[in-house]
């Protein structure tokens, strides 16, 4: 299985780990992610101003490059994910946007690429029980929380990835590599995206609150897959590291999908993470974490 | 306050539904948007609140309410609206009446050094986007 693999600008700076264990699990499952040879950064934020068509060109270029390239196209960060996707519903149902950002990109698109999440491929066509079936360092119950966030499952007309109010879709992977899912209310809320950067006076971050409710049923880690979800989660705990409290590391899907595997640091990366989560895999004994920090 | 059909019917609100592509008069103030934001907490005003200014045709205090900066356009709100109405659409519309004339703008010298330091490049992408 072959796909064309948008990586988006995280996966290459702060969000390595996401990209290498991504990578070094699929080559195991056989799955192969050929990045595109031309892409550039989705914009992050998908333009919610009608009357300006202009934050589409980004997005459209990339579409355009992956339509060429003959083969579906996957991303990891939810950010991409969704920019993606809801341009490529944009350039498929509003003609007029389509003629305009098309005209000015030169290309011909349609808007009929087909787009999917890596959790997709893993679901949809590995399957998760012919993934567990090759997971080597299973969990054994370990208790792990699902966050969705925002950018995932909304808009749903657009997105269709999962119900927007009880996806299950990360739970289904967390049971395939041998965790017990936790439930917990906060896991569709969002975590306050880049409010940490807003001018002014600083706004109070729902992250404690999504942390909080996790812990509070039980999880000993929480699993991802927005880098910017990661970051606000793992900041938000940033104190208590200090401070020598119990904090929850927070992990990408693809992190515990690479332990499970029986990958070691150099591919999970962990070293950027606020929340060291090495110690906690450790002192578990859980996922083959041995060499992880 | 006195209301009338020039109070209420205002150019600049037009130009938010030219913006925004939302009628603010769709909304009949069922409050759900409000009760599942997830950022409340820092909000002067609740969303539908902010609706219902601009209902009023009082798009200045709409634009000086502190919510249509916190609003994190999670989509929580127009996922669940019954009237199908995208606030979040409301919400950059009134922050692009700001941001539009381009005196307004997101410093990255203001931005410690620490935090750029261990930022997700997503996060400076979509701040600069909604903030400049």
């Amino acid at each position: 299985m072959v796909y064309s693999y948008f990586p988006g600008c995280t996966l290459r700076a702060k969000a390595k780990g996401f990209d290498s264990s991504a990578l070094a699990s699929c080559k195991v499952l056989g799955v192969y992610l050929e990045e595109l040879e031309e892409w550039q950064c989705c914009g992050a934020t998908f333009p919610l101003q009608i009357d300006n068509s202009f934050p589409l060109v980004s997005p459209a270029r990339t579409l355009a490059a992956a339509k060429k390239a003959g083969r579906k196209l996957t991303t990891l960060c939810s950010a991409c994910y969704n920019v993606l996707k809801r341009t490529n519903h944009v350039l498929r149902e509003d003609l007029d946007k389509r003629n305009k950002v098309c005209t000015f990109i030169e290309e011909d698109y349609f808007g009929d690429l087909e787009i999917l999440h890596l959790l997709e491929i893993l679901r949809d066509e590995i399957g998760f029980a012919s993934l567990a079936e090759k997971i080597v360092k299973p969990f054994s119950g370990f208790p792990v929380a699902a966050y969705y966030g925002c950018l995932l499952l909304r808009p749903p007309e657009e997105v269709g990835f999962d119900d927007p109010e009880a996806p299950r879709i990360l739970e289904d992977l967390l049971f395939a590599l041998g965790c017990s899912p936790v439930d917990h209310p906060y896991k569709t809320e969002c975590c306050g995206s880049y409010v940490v950067l807003q001018p002014g006076e600083p706004t109070a971050s729902p992250s404690r609150l999504i942390v909080e409710s996790a812990k509070s049923r039980g999880a000993r880690a929480i699993v991802t897959s927005c880098p910017l979800c990661q970051f606000n989660l793992d900041y938000v705990q940033s104190g208590d590291v200090e401070r020598g409290e119990n904090a929850v590391p927070v992990v990408y899907f693809t992190q515990l999908l690479a332990m499970a595997l029986g990958f070691g640091e150099e591919v999970l990366q962990f070293d950027g993470h606020l929340v060291p989560p090495g110690p906690v895999f450790r002192s578990a004994g859980v996922g083959g974490c041995e060499g992880a920090t | 306050m006195k209301l009338s059909r020039e109070i209420i019917a205002t150019e600049d609100k037009r130009k938010l539904q030219d913006i925004s592509g939302e009628e603010v008069l769709s909304c009949y103030q069922c409050g759900k948007c409000s009760a599942g934001c997830a950022m409340t907490s820092a909000m002067d005003l609740l969303p539908h609140q902010v609706i219902r200014l601009l209902q009023l045709g009082q798009v200045e205090d709409a634009l000086r309410s502190q919510t249509i900066w916190v609003c994190a356009s999670c989509l929580a709100c127009s996922t669940r609206c019954p009237r199908g109405m995208s606030l979040p659409n409301v919400m950059e519309s009134l922050r692009s009446t700001f941001l539009r004339p381009g005196d307004r703008c997101l410093n990255p010298a203001d931005i410690p050094y620490e935090l750029l330091e261990i930022l997700p490049e997503q996060a400076l992408v979509a701040a600069f986007r909604k903030y400049t």
